[in-house]
């Protein structure tokens, strides 16, 4: 049922643009156009080059993990140790940089060791039926506290030349934002137009029809897991590679933002619609607020407090708009 | 789901329920013979009245999280309650000035609303738990970080510590109280039509509902409930640690989930006990200490419990499936 709901009908023109601008992508993108221009005429300076840059690198990772982070809650399941695996592997990969060992290694092998971890994950919650939210804290303080634990919070300095991948610029544009851009725009097709994206949709959105349709859950969820420590790995990989030093402990909340970015991009927290096209323009729109703070002059301290509101906002309004489809049935 | 998986009766329940905790009470007596064999510190009377008097907080958010857990809820917001609890009971004694007593109170109710909004948004609007209480996971703590822009409060009046550091007839204060709200809990839930409708609700809500079981009222009394100790908790905590900071209570829901799921509370909802949750409580802060004292860092410790978390579920999944089996 829902996943039906997530294609559009054939209209004219007009009627599908109304249906864009009152789209949850829609909805943002008029959202970040607002905020830009609001907060440039307030302090023009956020819009300075400079500022945009930091914009859009520091916080595409959030991006490229959040399109995973959908896909997990596509299927009606939740990560909440994100934030600690991006924070392991992102230490396994300046490790490995340090090492000595060909730098290609110290952009693959992460993402490999975090696809291994999220399969474990995925592997308790599909085949022995444990919650997510129960597994995935367990390995929220397993890899936070493993890493601190074997790191003792070194940080790792004297990376070698050449190993900042996320700061190169092909065509005046960071690479960070490259990936995000292309990720997101290939994941959206995929799970869009591919049998497997539509069995994402179709297990989160009424597992009993989904089974009845011949599709395997269990599977169904267990290689989302493992697709999503793909992006979990990339991400890791651009912000191991923005920085000049790696701090070896977890980037606090990084979970909750990246959450964030997920269900305010309209992925529904109940499973079965969503797309992650709208997870990178929340990601984009939340790194966007949290840098308006300073130019407005309010302490980014209430930063945190704003994510919550969002989540909180956008969520009933999720409600409000099934009750209102289920009214119109 | 819950319902299928609570489906065994009456009687098998309550056998399958003992069972646990004589379970865990062999685990506990074990841990407490391997550590007391590997550190001479452990088993003595100063190191487990200190013990106990840490493992207060956590205890005291872990008894209304059983009720919630029973109903097949999850408050994931109550480590942040307890940081905001923490941050305006400094505001308002400092900054507002009020008298230290009453900003107490102030601060504890507080925690008791931010509870009630959370089981509001649950019960009214339908919000599921776990997202409605992710979101105050961050609202709450993001209030906190906001309200004291991450400045401490620190200079409290010297009886202001009676409580998290003083003593009271050889034990540590904050014990008795805990003690007082553990009875009090064991036999809400075991003996009153309130306690008994929380496991109706968990094994079957429409039933309950359709029963005539006040669901939505009981629902919001449990999440306040537990706004309610997290502020409490709060309150013993800057009182043990003497100052106010906004992260306080960081990560805390994961000790008492974890506490509740091994004291045998299924995560699925319909069974569990208090005395299950106290001895869960009692195991992890046990094998923290011990862990310690054999020399795991601090950060090792939390690896420790998380696995504990995870191998716990499956655990009693096993278990239920073997009994599920038998009949």
């Amino acid at each position: 049922m829902a996943a039906t709901m997530a294609l559009p009908a054939r209209s004219s023109a007009g009627s599908r643009l109304r249906r864009f601008v009152f789209s949850q992508e829609g909805i943002l993108l008029i959202a970040i156009v607002v905020l830009f221009v609001a907060v440039g005429a307030y302090n023009q300076r956020f819009l300075s080059a400079n500022n945009l840059s930091t914009i859009f690198l520091g916080n595409a990772y959030i991006a490229v993990a959040a399109i995973g982070m959908s896909m997990v809650i596509v299927s009606g399941n939740i990560d909440v140790s994100v934030g600690s695996l991006i924070g392991v592997l992102a230490t396994i990969s300046g490790t490995i940089a340090v090492s000595g060992l060909p730098l290609w290694l110290a952009w693959t092998l992460p993402i490999l060791a975090g696809m291994a971890i999220s399969a474990v994950s995925g592997w308790l919650v599909a085949y022995l039926r444990v919650p997510s939210i129960v597994v995935t804290l367990g390995m929220l303080s397993i890899l936070k506290g493993g890493l601190i634990s074997v790191t003792e919070g070194a940080w790792i300095n004297n990376l070698p030349e050449g190993y900042h991948l996320a700061q190169l610029r092909p065509l005046g544009v960071p690479m960070a934002v490259w990936f995000m851009i292309v990720l997101t725009a290939l994941a959206a097709f995929w799970m869009r137009y591919s049998g497997f994206g539509r069995s994402i949709y179709a297990v989160g959105g009424n597992a009993e029809a989904a089974r009845l349709a011949g599709i395997d859950r269990a599977r169904t969820v267990f290689i989302v897991f493992v697709i999503h420590g793909f992006f979990a790995g990339v991400a890791a990989i651009l912000f191991a590679t923005q920085l000049s030093v790696i701090q070896s402990t977890v980037p606090p909340n990084l979970e909750l933002t990246v959450i964030t970015a997920s269900v305010v991009g309209g992925v529904s927290i109940l499973g079965g619609t969503g797309t992650v096209i709208g997870s990178t323009l929340a990601a984009i729109l939340i790194a966007a607020i949290g840098s308006s703070l300073v130019f407005i002059n309010v302490s980014p301290y209430w930063l945190r407090a704003v994510q919550g509101l969002l989540i909180l906002l956008t969520v009933l309004a999720d409600l409000a708009r099934r009750r209102k489809r289920a009214r119109h049935r | 789901m819950a319902s299928a998986v609570a489906a065994p009766g009456h009687q098998d329940r309550y056998a399958g329920l003992k069972r646990h905790e004589v379970i865990l009470l062999f685990v506990l007596i074990a841990a407490i013979a391997v550590l007391a064999f590997r550190s001479e510190q452990f088993l003595t009377t100063g190191n487990l009245l200190n013990q106990g008097r840490l493992l207060v907080e956590v205890g005291l958010m872990a008894l209304p999280m059983t009720f919630i857990i029973i109903t097949g809820g999850i408050d994931l917001s109550v480590g942040s309650i307890m940081g905001l609890c923490a941050i305006l009971l400094g505001v308002f004694w400092q900054k507002l000035g009020l008298p230290l007593g009453a900003a107490i109170a102030l601060a504890i109710l507080m925690g008791a609303l931010a509870g009630f909004v959370n089981g509001w948004f649950i019960t009214r609007v339908g919000v599921p738990p776990l997202i409605m209480t992710l979101a105050t996971l961050a609202l709450y703590r993001g209030l906190a970080e906001g309200i004291s822009q991450a400045r401490s409060v620190r200079g409290y009046p010297d009886w202001f510590f009676g409580l998290g550091q003083g003593e009271l007839w050889g034990v540590p204060t904050q014990i008795w109280l805990l003690l007082f709200f553990f009875v009090i809990s064991a036999i809400v839930l075991t003996y009153t039509t309130f306690g008994r409708s929380l496991y109706a609700i968990g094994n079957n809500e429409v039933a309950a509902r359709f029963s005539g079981i006040p669901v939505d009222r009981i629902k919001i009394a449990i999440y306040t409930m537990s706004g309610l100790m997290a502020g409490l908790a709060a309150w013993v905590f800057v009182s043990r640690v003497s100052t106010t900071r906004s992260d306080m209570g960081t990560g805390l829901e994961l000790d008492v989930i974890t506490a509740v799921v091994l004291g045998g509370t299924s995560i699925f909802g319909g069974t569990g006990t208090i005395l299950g949750t106290a001895l869960g409580v009692v195991l992890i802060q046990l094998l923290k200490n011990g862990l310690a004292l054999s020399g795991v860092k601090g950060d090792g410790t939390i690896v420790v419990i998380g696995v504990i978390l995870i191998l716990s579920i499956l655990l009693s999944d096993l278990l239920r499936r073997q009994r599920g089996a038998e009949h």
